[in-house]
């Protein structure tokens, strides 16, 4: 049963990722990320991990890609990237080999790892997590304990990002020009 | 869903009342913590301080923000005298359930990041009055940045390391495009943005490897597991894991292959604030460097050693070779700080104490000279930084010969020329390679300072053996009417005179900055447990 | 086998992620396959928390779901930018540096 869900939801997360690179246009590359978090919240379920499958579709799904449609539509649909044209000559290719590249590396460390480590003790979700609390407890108990100090740095992390994004989303004050027309201008 | 249905579930069921759990916090040293919180702090103060003040006195947020990182260096320099063991010192610690390291090793890193910082504000200043972009933002995020870059230099978790990382990288992205009117700017912020964010994901991989092959994060704990089991299981995990990881250091300290970002990015951003990537960036990107490899990993040397020896040659020879070929000065400077990245890289590669010191006093010297050489040519570059070939500094000597004779110390001192901090920062990495027994690399290493000093010589001999262009002749008419004198705000001037003035001091006297990053580099080899 | 899948599984949606960094040259396209790539990690973490018998990996998850969400704020405020001053947020056509 814990097989059939992962196939499923494994298929829906890999069918999602490759509709990101493959759809031309970007609305339907996004929502086929929304396919992919989807898949990937039901794979936190599957572990026990239902805190965590919220906040994936909650801030994911919800929140990121809708910023991302948001700045998908502000700028324009119809800007879609053309797939047949090759951006630079050899670029697709090198990417490729990138892409397997890693993946051939990775492969053989999980494998050759996780193949030692699988033996171990079989099937250790079923007994993983305690189940005496709920795990949006034990998560809290660990984000205010051990993990504290990484909490109040990626308080430091999102106020930085706001501020980052305020600064870059002002408009240049309206009487100054803009300095490249000025050296146009002289050229 | 079935979340929420559990949750309602759990909500409806009066039998279990909810009794207030006591969760036993962490102590947490708030001495050790103070030059952080001195940073960040402060750095947001400003802020709403810039929303709050209606009119402030011109260079207000640049002495603030001087003000600021002065304080937290000073209250780091007080932590030096409390985590060395002179005088009776408690010794190097872990605080905030031992996610964080205070030791002679983060104190020095802290040090150098707030002297980068206080160069970077001196010379913005002048700067963003000039493009007519004056506010506090651009301090604040680079205190911010600096804040982040001390929770690397101080993390005993990888998840920490890596939070710290993105706080240090985020506002450098942003200031990075920060330029609102010039579209290099934008684009070198963005370019600057995706390849970081990649390398940042590559990181985050490597991070989730290490731990699936230790069961822990901590460094301390990461670094047990590993003495106790040389072997464990995941021994090829563990690999692919620091192999990942050191591509995300490899982009953030623009190690070839990974520099790819950095012309584009050097050329592009504002000057002040490549003189931050260049000096407390990479300080704060070999700080982490050297904590997780040379420190956690030091039990599997023999595996990661070769890889990054072959970093410190590509780097090495990559930089100087592709600095030769530039006409841009901004350009130039990238490749050559690409080559300078490759000697630190050689100090990492011999996995030693004496190598880590080397690394230490050079990126002390280095994050000095290069502030004072984005300074000159912050000032030189003009309105727009329009001014960036090497042309602009033809006839420089003549026409305003100190500003020519600092940047000349400076050049040296990036040439690595005796009597300058540059010579001994050289000298200390490639002694550390010839105590390892690395005789080749030392060789290489030579090599690259040799070809990188035909880069420095080039602007050297453009300021003061080339003729201004004869105005009479070729096609240089419009150019060559006398160029009108660089303008140099007084804040640009302290900031290049104060790393002139340091540089040559620690020329002479460089038992001054070895002992300190002599005493640095032992501690942070005893702090793990 | 219950590890080695979700392992499995985060490697290939780690390379679909790197090879969409390195082929899509649409500024946005390449956010979202970073996405992917942080996504990728999110698997493994959690997988090899739930191996060890831990919600620790859970909790790096939260991290790392938070660390996205500043980098995609921060990469679209960029884009958006760029786009105000020219109209394309082709990787290619920055063409001002030379790469």
């Amino acid at each position: 049963m814990e097989f059939v869900v992962f196939l499923i939801a494994g298929a829906i997360v890999v069918g999602g990722a490759i509709g990101v690179l493959a759809f031309a246009n970007p609305v339907h590359a996004a929502l086929s990320l929304v396919a992919t978090l989807f898949g990937v919240a039901v794979l936190f379920v599957a572990q026990n991990a239902q805190f965590l499958a919220a906040v994936q579709v909650i801030v994911y799904a919800g929140a990121i890609v809708v910023l991302f449609l948001f700045v998908i539509m502000l700028l324009g649909v119809d800007r879609s990237d053309d797939l047949r044209v090759e951006p630079i000559v050899g670029q697709r290719p090198l990417a490729l080999l990138a892409g397997v590249g890693v993946l051939a590396a990775s492969l053989v460390a999980v494998l050759s790892a996780g193949g030692s480590t699988a033996t171990r003790t079989v099937r250790s979700t079923a007994v993983a997590i305690p189940t005496e609390e709920p795990d949006v407890t034990s998560l809290g108990r660990l984000l205010f304990t051990d993990h504290v100090l990484a909490l109040e740095i990626t308080a430091i992390l999102l106020t930085v990002a706001v501020v980052g994004a305020v600064v870059l989303a002002r408009r240049p004050g309206r009487d100054e020009p803009s300095v490249e027309a000025d050296v146009e201008a002289e050229a | 869903m079935s979340l929420l249905a559990s949750l309602a579930a759990q909500a409806a069921q009066p039998v279990t009342p909810v009794t207030s759990v006591l969760v036993e916090t962490p102590s947490v040293d708030w001495w050790g913590l103070l030059p952080l919180i001195l940073l960040a702090a402060p750095a947001m103060v400003l802020l709403h301080a810039s929303s709050l003040l209606r009119r402030v006195f011109r260079g207000f947020y640049a002495t603030a923000s001087v003000g600021i990182a002065g304080t937290a260096a000073a209250f780091a320099i007080v932590q030096w005298f409390r985590v060395t063991d002179l005088d009776g010192g408690r010794g190097p610690y872990t605080t905030v359930a031992s996610a964080y390291t205070v030791d002679g090793y983060s104190v020095f890193i802290t040090v150098v990041l707030c002297v980068a910082v206080i160069v970077s504000s001196l010379v913005a200043d002048g700067y963003l009055r000039r493009e007519g972009l004056d506010g506090a933002e651009t301090y604040a995020l680079l205190l911010l940045s600096a804040s982040g870059g001390v929770v690397m230099a101080s993390a005993n978790d990888l998840i920490v390391l890596f939070l710290g990382l993105e706080v240090l990288s985020i506002p450098v992205y942003v200031l990075a495009a920060s330029h609102l009117r010039r579209s290099a700017s934008q684009e070198a912020g963005f370019k600057y943005f995706i390849l970081g964010a990649f390398a940042s994901a590559f990181f985050l991989y490597g991070i989730a490897l290490v731990y699936g092959a230790t069961g822990s994060t901590n460094l301390g704990t990461i670094r047990q597991t590993l003495q106790d089991d040389p072997f464990v299981d995941g021994g090829a995990l563990l690999l692919a894991g620091a192999a990942f990881l050191l591509v995300g250091f490899g982009f953030k300290v623009a190690a070839v292959p990974f520099h790819a970002w950095t012309p584009d990015v050097y050329q592009g951003a504002p000057s002040p604030v490549v003189s931050y990537m260049a000096s407390g960036v990479k300080a704060a990107g070999f700080a982490g460097l050297v904590r997780v490899f040379d420190v956690t990993l030091a039990g599997q040397v023999r595996d990661w050693q070769p890889i990054v020896v072959g970093l410190a040659v590509l780097t090495l020879l990559g930089g100087s070779v592709l600095a030769v070929a530039q006409t841009d000065v901004k350009r130039m400077l990238a490749y050559s700080s690409i080559s300078h990245a490759g000697f630190l890289l050689v100090g990492v590669a011999v996995a030693s104490p004496e190598g880590a010191a080397a690394v230490l006093f050079y990126l002390a010297a280095y994050g000095l000279m290069i502030g004072g050489t984005f300074a000159v040519v912050t000032a030189v570059a003009g309105p727009g930084e329009q001014a960036t070939g090497i042309d602009a500094f033809r006839g420089l000597g003549r026409r305003q010969p100190m500003l020519a004779l600092g940047f000349t110390v400076l050049l040296f001192a990036q040439t690595g020329v005796p009597l300058t901090s540059g010579f001994f920062a050289k000298f200390g990495v490639i002694k550390a390679a010839v105590d390892g027994g690395w005789y080749w690399l030392a060789a290489v290493a030579m090599l690259s300072a040799v070809v990188g000093a035909f880069v420095y010589l080039r602007l050297v001999v453009a300021m003061f053996m080339v003729e201004d262009i004869d105005p009479h002749h070729g096609d240089g008419d419009v150019v060559a009417a006398t160029p009108a004198p660089v303008a140099m705000p007084a804040a640009l001037t302290l900031a290049l005179a104060a790393t002139v003035v340091a540089t040559l001091v620690v020329g002479f006297l460089p038992g001054l900055l070895t002992d300190l990053a002599g005493d640095a580099v032992p501690v942070v080899l005893a702090t793990l447990p | 086998m219950w590890l080695n899948q979700f392992l499995i599984l985060g490697a290939l949606l780690f390379c679909i992620g790197v090879y969409g960094v390195l082929a899509r040259r649409n500024g946005v396209m390449v956010l979202m396959s970073i996405e992917l790539i942080l996504n990728s990690v999110n698997i493994n973490l959690v997988a090899f928390g739930a191996f060890n018998g831990t919600p620790v990996g859970q909790v790096f998850a939260l991290f790392v779901i938070a660390v996205a969400a500043a980098e995609v704020g921060v990469g679209l405020a960029i884009v958006l930018l760029i786009y105000r001053n020219r109209t394309s947020i082709d990787l290619d056509a920055a063409d001002l540096l030379k790469g």
